[in-house]
């Protein structure tokens, strides 16, 4: 609301406007160096399957790749680093809740899996 | 209306740190997210229940996954393409992941020109983000394509577990629609920055508000989200 209803101080655009005030202004070295990191670890998360690694090592490094690519997507690129806590909070606590979810889901398909060998198998 | 919003910037700032800015925050008078425009707050919501839908997606394929009693087909093996007489495994998943990418690096610069107003550098960036978007969805389009020949169909496959079909095309094709729903959301700012809409804040034909370059970081973060979900879609589909 605020910004739609902004005086029109500045049409011609020579002037930063009023709202540029709170605009996230970041150098651009910065982008660069996330966009980097985040080709380096696709690289990498793409290696993890190039070389056939397998079992836990393989399942850890996937995880870790892609958490450290999320958060530097969210921080950076989504400017979640310098937003106002409250908004930070607001939008990243609920999706916790999707644990939850997963954990009621991991429950259903074991006894899911564990009644079709049980019934289904020939 | 402007004297409103004269007192409203001369209200103190809160000075609290951690836990007690929030409370500051939700505790005081007219707005929440102070200090945000609230175009921002509003695309962060969307994209939260965004996340729940992608969520429940990739949730319900682990459920899936865990409870066939039939072996799930070899992600590796399926997406390989063959290069020069031998199978390169998720060749074409890893250079949509890397477009991806890099529309994703476009779009946070175009983000950044836009507030320094340079409105050719934004218009440019903005475009160039549409197409690695438009090219992202082409090679999807490919992928499709090359696994309906093979014989992959929503309810079996020819190498093993039939959820593997579901979970493939209701997965990236919310994630498909979601790219070319961007795309097109792209071009329409890349328009109005290229007109200069947002320098002179001209009213939008939707929604009839003054144009301004936080616009340019809504779509960003619209985008960016897209980008995210795929890491996730990568990480559990591709190569779990």
């Amino acid at each position: 609301m605020e910004h739609a209803e902004q005086p029109h101080t500045a049409p011609d655009g020579d002037h930063p406007l009023p709202s540029a005030a709170h605009g996230q202004q970041h150098p651009l070295g910065i982008y660069f160096k996330i966009w980097g990191l985040l080709f380096v670890l696709s690289a990498a998360s793409y290696m993890v399957d190039y070389l056939h690694v397998q079992g836990l090592l393989r399942w850890f490094l996937i995880v870790v790749f892609m958490l450290l690519k999320a958060g530097l997507i969210v921080s950076v690129f989504m400017h979640m680093l310098w937003e106002r806590l409250a908004l930070v909070y607001a939008i990243v606590v609920p999706p916790l809740l999707l644990l939850v979810l997963m954990g009621i889901g991991a429950l259903e398909g074991d006894y899911t899996f564990l009644t079709r060998g049980l019934f289904l198998s020939p | 209306m402007n004297e409103a919003i004269d007192t409203a910037a001369a209200l103190p700032e809160v000075q609290a740190e951690g836990w007690q800015s929030i409370v500051a925050d939700a505790s005081s008078d007219q707005r929440l997210f102070k200090g945000v425009p609230w175009g921002k707050p509003m695309m962060w919501i969307f994209l939260l229940s965004d996340t729940f839908i992608f969520g429940s997606f990739l949730i319900s394929y682990m459920t899936v996954r865990t409870s066939t009693t039939v072996p799930w087909p070899n992600p590796s093996e399926v997406f390989s393409l063959t290069m020069f007489g031998r199978s390169v495994p998720l060749l074409l998943i890893a250079i949509m992941t890397f477009i991806l990418i890099s529309s994703s690096g476009t779009m946070a610069l175009a983000v950044n020109f836009g507030y320094r107003r340079d409105r050719k550098t934004t218009f440019w960036l903005l475009l160039a983000t549409a197409v690695l978007g438009a090219t992202f969805v082409g090679m999807q389009t490919l992928e499709w394509t090359k696994l309906i020949h093979e014989g992959v169909r929503p309810w079996g496959n020819p190498w093993g577990a039939a959820q593997f079909g579901s979970s493939f095309f209701m997965i990236t094709g919310f994630h498909g629609t979601h790219v070319t729903i961007g795309v097109i959301f792209l071009i329409i700012v890349a328009t109005k920055v290229r007109r200069g809409d947002l320098d002179l804040q001209r009213h939008g034909f939707l929604t009839g508000r003054r144009g301004n370059y936080e616009i340019v970081e809504i779509m960003g973060l619209y985008w960016h989200f897209v980008d995210l979900v795929w890491v996730f879609i990568f990480a559990f589909f591709y190569l779990w």
